[in-house]
């Protein structure tokens, strides 16, 4: 690793990067791309296909919430390793869609587990550790969008940085979540998988903070 | 004989090796036709001997008579659910695994030992064992302990018959079930889910209780791979998973044996495992269920009732702990 790489953004070479134009449309298709899992989910839940349909939809859109927060998640990694900062006006939608697939795993639960028993439901939030924790990380996950937007970014100035490190514990809280719940079936072949990649990524800030305390070199930090 | 076999007294290809649905359905539109041309035997003969016939054959019927006692008057399950559904992990841990994998499954020739603490210990192949006693069709609710459940038409005859021939003596206290493990057929043994051979128990009194059912078909035909062919036992007011599947030996046993899923979660699975709605599972409620194929995504779950509703079971536990004997 240069001193180079200690900075925060690091940049391995400088990136003219797509035009507005061009990133207009990356956008778009970034936003597609996301939106076809859920597309799935529905169309085929819709025809009655899944024999299971509420273990179909449970399954999907807490499966695809945890890719997504993977790939959120990977951004900054992406730029440092490839010097693309444009990536960065990626993240924010995908984050979003984190929380979009959060949000319908968890509706899921509300609507088919408890049909909007609210009572019922606190009952297996408290009752359940791996509900538990998968409420906490869907909890979390609640004010990183609502300050998604622009001028909320521009009020909280340092202070959004500091609270979207929240994804730093939402994290590792949604593959202890995926974990305990694979544990019923002693299949934990997924989890690890996950766990792992979550680790790489997190690890890597781990790695890079440490380079950067023990760096002479003054860091611009302006968060992950 | 129970199994139709051709008229050369060459066996029919393996029932239950099913290729993709729109494959075997569309072999079966073929068929038809074939047989609308009234060349039928000479036809069915021709195809017979060819490969692509032997995967989509259907199943060979089984002749049973429906016994009404130990009915439910419920809705049946759609065979296409039931059989493209299946929890089988020596095929694949997903659902949907079994009916794809299971193909490979061998269920001819198959025998079953049965041995342990019995006077008069036997090895029986398949079609004996299938011949042991009339064949009766009983339709059972199934409860996944996932929550789920099926209404299914099983075809086989009280386990309590097979008992008797083999006469227990008195150190027989349970009887252990033990799965195929063959990685060659079964692409998920060697996975570390779970232990391999599958094995599975009942206590003497639930062995020989006449709804424990030897099972070896269903739907009026031969049980399919992925449900657990050729020969499977079925235990309807317990969870799902305590009826063994494709078994290759019964053991009668002094101590209660080390069975698959208590083995490796005995604080969810436990060695009863009778359906309570009462005694949750760690990670989710028992007290109600979805029927599959009732409704789709927004029907209403149903009510799981005690001993998934045969409650002619309930004097086997009359004074045990059903919260802690789970």
């Amino acid at each position: 690793m240069t001193a180079n790489a200690t900075q925060r953004p690091a940049i391995k070479k400088p990136s003219l990067g797509p035009t507005p134009k061009q990133l207009a449309a990356l956008k778009a298709v970034v936003f597609v791309l996301a939106l076809l899992p859920f597309a799935r989910i529905v169309w085929l839940t819709v025809r009655q296909v899944p024999v299971d349909p509420v273990e179909f939809v449970t399954h999907g859109t807490g499966d695809w919430a945890l890719y997504l927060l993977c790939a959120t998640l990977a951004i900054t990694p992406l730029r440092r390793f490839t010097g693309w900062n444009w990536l960065i006006r990626l993240r924010r939608m995908l984050g979003l869609y984190t929380f979009f697939y959060g949000l319908m795993h968890f509706l899921t639960f509300l609507w088919a587990d408890h049909r909007f028993d609210f009572g019922a439901m606190w009952k297996d939030v408290i009752k359940r550790p791996f509900i538990t924790v998968g409420f906490i990380a869907f909890v979390l996950l609640l004010p990183l969008a609502a300050t998604s937007t622009n001028a909320m970014i521009k009020r909280l100035g340092r202070r959004w940085a500091q609270l979207h490190r929240l994804i730093y514990l939402i994290a590792p809280l949604a593959i202890l979540h995926y974990w305990w719940m694979k544990a019923g079936k002693h299949n934990f072949e997924q989890p690890i998988v996950w766990g792992l990649v979550v680790a790489m990524l997190l690890g890597l800030r781990v790695y890079w903070s440490w380079n950067r305390m023990r760096s002479p070199v003054p860091s611009r930090s302006v968060g992950s | 004989m129970l199994i139709k076999r051709n008229p050369n007294g060459i066996d029919l290809p393996f029932p239950s090796e099913i290729t993709p649905r729109e494959v075997y359905e569309g072999r079966r539109k073929f068929i038809a036709q074939i047989a609308a041309t009234a060349a039928v035997g000479s036809s069915l003969w021709e195809l017979a001997n060819r490969e692509a016939f032997a995967q989509g054959a259907p199943a060979a019927k089984l002749a049973a008579t429906r016994n009404a006692a130990f009915s439910t008057t419920e809705k049946q399950t759609s065979f296409e659910d039931a059989t493209h559904y299946n929890n089988y992990y020596e095929f694949g841990t997903d659902k949907s695994d079994p009916a794809q994998n299971a193909h490979t499954l061998r269920t001819r020739p198959w025998t079953v030992q049965i041995d342990g603490e019995v006077k008069k210990p036997l090895t029986l192949d398949i079609d004996h064992l299938t011949r042991l006693a009339p064949l009766e069709e009983r339709l059972y609710r199934l409860r996944c302990v996932e929550g789920w459940s099926m209404v299914i038409p099983w075809v086989g005859y009280s386990l309590a018959n097979l008992i008797r021939q083999v006469e227990p003596n008195g150190n027989a206290k349970y009887v252990e079930f033990t799965t195929l493990a063959d990685k060659r057929q079964m692409p998920g043994v060697g996975s570390r889910v779970l232990e391999w051979p599958y094995v599975e128990g009942l206590r003497m009194d639930e062995a020989m209780h006449p709804l424990t059912l030897l099972t070896v078909g269903m739907y009026g035909q031969v049980l399919p791979n992925q449900n657990g062919a050729p020969v499977r036992v079925i235990v309807p007011w317990k969870y799902g998973f305590k009826s063994a599947k494709s078994i290759v030996r019964i053991r009668f046993v002094r101590d209660q044996p080390r069975t698959a899923w208590n083995t490796v979660a005995p604080e969810e699975y436990g060695f009863y495992s009778n359906v309570n709605p009462n005694v949750d599972h760690p990670r989710w409620s028992q007290a109600s269920e979805r029927r599959i194929g009732e409704g789709g995504f927004f029907a209403p779950k149903r009510k799981t009732l005690m001993f998934n509703g045969y409650d002619q079971v309930a004097s086997l536990y009359s004074g045990m702990d059903l919260k802690k004997f789970f």
